[in-house]
């Protein structure tokens, strides 16, 4: 686990998820951002999602497995 | 009337943009309504409500987008129709880049490798998704969205405590990490008071108003509303001020939320009893001793908790921007006539804090979000008696921008309480910032002087400005325009709430 003191006086670089104006208000502030054009996964369908997030869920896991050896 | 529409399929906007824009083509000539929205399962129930839903809306996914018009001719509803695509390819085009914009979080991190926050604003069915992606790269998370389950959030922040990782929300509002405003924030100085709070906008004023006094901030945390709850456990509370006391540039420590559940309270207490620095807490209507049994510092309200981490963070006296004895010469200068008052809040914790005080003044007090004392309201959409309302609660904010984005419905109620010969007092915020509208004051004058004109009625304008000189609108521009058009103006909501107490007890 790390500690969240040690993220203090870092520089903090962002994505942003959603409203463009966030982004926008960052930029101006020259922070690092990058806004993304985000839409639903899977085209919105509910059910595809799912099953996308298992798998990737079980390739996360066979990675982890991977580099623990 | 008549109603025409058009579907752009695989077309993506935010909400926020798409309530915006059909905000302002519904002041259009000729337009009675405009939905513009993805096609989701809340904007098709509304498409039906209104009557303007069409068949052609049946097979469309969430990634479609729905403009539909009411008109008073197929002309005008096409035209409005037109200046809706027109608002849309200049957003696209001014959110775009020559860099090819990444569609999904994955995608971004390949493009900013390093990226270590993930700001959060989709709906809030997809958001939990998304932070958990963040936080299982190693990035912080900030979710602005709402609609995200205590569940969920549990998941979400257990993850987080492990990795030591921020989750902050779900609906927060506001942070300011590492010097860098998130979401709805003020400019603030840097400075050594470290802040965590379960509440946007009383963060807002606390950190707006520890600025003003001179002082300065390290970080200013939001944990989201629900995170001193039982089932929460104030895990990310806990976590945040912990770093807080480890952290060699905050010399006080300042936690503003509503009263925690018992168990919560104690746990909390526990883990912070040894900070070797002063910790200043206002939970929201919360008895004091229990906080000042523990050795820390209880804070009156928010103005309060501002100024008592300006002292302790420096040793020096310093006392709140208005004077009791200010606001008392102020209210001497109104003459009330008898009548109701009505407070019209963009921001929740001002409109809870606002009754809290009132309530011991006024016998009656109605609300859409009543604290202990207060009731509910009959009609949210119509006030009787004295009413504080707060306008960026659920109930106002489905389907539209939240009022500290969009002065429209705000701007229309101010019309309407001002057409009202029983008000005698109306009492507003103004919030200024990173995220909030570029004029809100402005805004509301223009409401002011329509409903003035349009009723011959003169009910006392009072505003609290929440900012700081720095932020983008300026407070002492924002305070001349409201000035100007005859509106006393406080610098916070205590001062504001104070002085309607004052002219009430002279009445």
């Amino acid at each position: 686990m790390s500690n969240l003191k040690d993220f203090f006086g870092k520089k903090v670089k962002v994505i942003n998820l959603g409203i463009p104006s966030f982004a926008d208000d960052l930029k101006r502030q020259n922070v690092e951002v990058i806004h993304t054009d985000w839409r639903p996964p899977a085209g919105g369908n509910k059910k595809i999602q799912a099953l996308l997030d298992k798998v990737e869920t079980w390739q996360n896991k066979v990675n982890a497995a991977k580099g623990a050896k | 009337m008549v109603v025409s529409h058009l579907v752009k399929k695989q077309t993506y906007f935010d909400s926020v943009t798409l309530m915006l824009i059909g905000s302002q083509v519904k002041k259009l000539d000729g337009i009675e309504n405009a939905v513009v929205g993805m096609c989701t399962d809340y904007n098709i129930d509304s498409l039906k409500r209104l009557d303007m839903y069409h068949p052609d809306f049946d097979s469309l996914t969430p990634n479609d987008l729905i403009i539909a018009i009411k008109g008073s001719d197929e002309k005008t509803a096409k035209a409005a129709i037109a200046e809706v695509e027109t608002r849309l390819t200049s957003k696209k085009k001014s959110s775009e880049s020559a860099q090819l914009v990444p569609t999904n979080q994955e995608a971004a991190a390949k493009q900013l490798a390093d990226a270590n926050m993930v700001l959060i604003s989709v709906p809030g069915e997809y958001a939990a998704r998304e932070a958990r992606i963040a936080l299982n790269a190693g990035r912080h998370a900030m979710l602005f969205s709402d609609n995200v389950s205590i569940e969920e959030e549990l998941e979400l922040k257990t993850l987080g405590t492990e990795k030591g990782l921020l989750v902050m929300g779900p609906d927060c509002g506001t942070a300011i990490i590492n010097g860098v405003p998130l979401a709805f924030s003020n400019a603030v100085r840097s400075g050594n008071i470290g802040l965590v709070a379960a509440s946007g906008t009383g963060l807002q004023e606390v950190t707006s108003t520890i600025h003003r006094l001179g002082c300065g901030i390290t970080q200013a945390i939001g944990v989201g509303g629900r995170d001193l709850s039982e089932k929460i456990g104030g895990k990310m509370t806990i976590m945040a001020t912990k770093a807080l006391i480890e952290d060699p540039e905050t010399k006080v420590i300042v936690l503003v939320s509503k009263p925690p559940a018992e168990s919560v309270l104690k746990n909390l207490m526990s883990e912070i009893k040894n900070a070797n620095k002063p910790v200043v807490i206002y939970f929201i209507g919360a008895d004091p001793k229990l906080i000042e049994a523990q050795g820390f510092t209880a804070a009156k309200n928010l103005e309060d908790a501002a100024v008592q981490a300006c002292k302790l963070s420096t040793g020096k006296s310093y006392e709140p921007e208005f004077s009791d004895a200010k606001i008392d010469e102020m209210s001497k200068k109104i003459k009330l006539p008898t009548g109701n008052l009505r407070g019209l809040y963009s921001g929740g914790t001002l409109c809870d804090e606002a009754q809290r005080i009132l309530r011991t003044s006024l016998p009656e007090i109605y609300s859409n979000t009543p604290v202990k004392g207060c009731k509910d309201m009959k009609d949210v959409y119509k006030s009787e008696g004295n009413c504080i309302i707060d306008l960026g609660d659920d109930v106002f904010t489905r389907g539209k921008a939240h009022p500290m984005i969009d002065p429209d419905n705000r701007a229309q109620r101010m019309i309407q309480e001002i057409s009202d010969k029983s008000v005698n007092m109306i009492l507003f915020d103004v919030v200024l910032g990173y995220g909030s509208h570029t004029d809100m004051a402005g805004e509301m004058v223009e409401a002011i002087n329509k409903g003035k004109k349009a009723s011959g009625n003169n009910p006392v304008m009072a505003a609290c400005i929440c900012g700081t000189q720095d932020d983008m609108q300026g407070y002492s521009n924002q305070a001349a325009k409201l000035e100007d058009a005859g509106v006393i103006v406080f610098p916070t909501n205590v001062a504001m709430v104070k002085f309607a107490q004052k002219c009430l007890e002279r009445k």
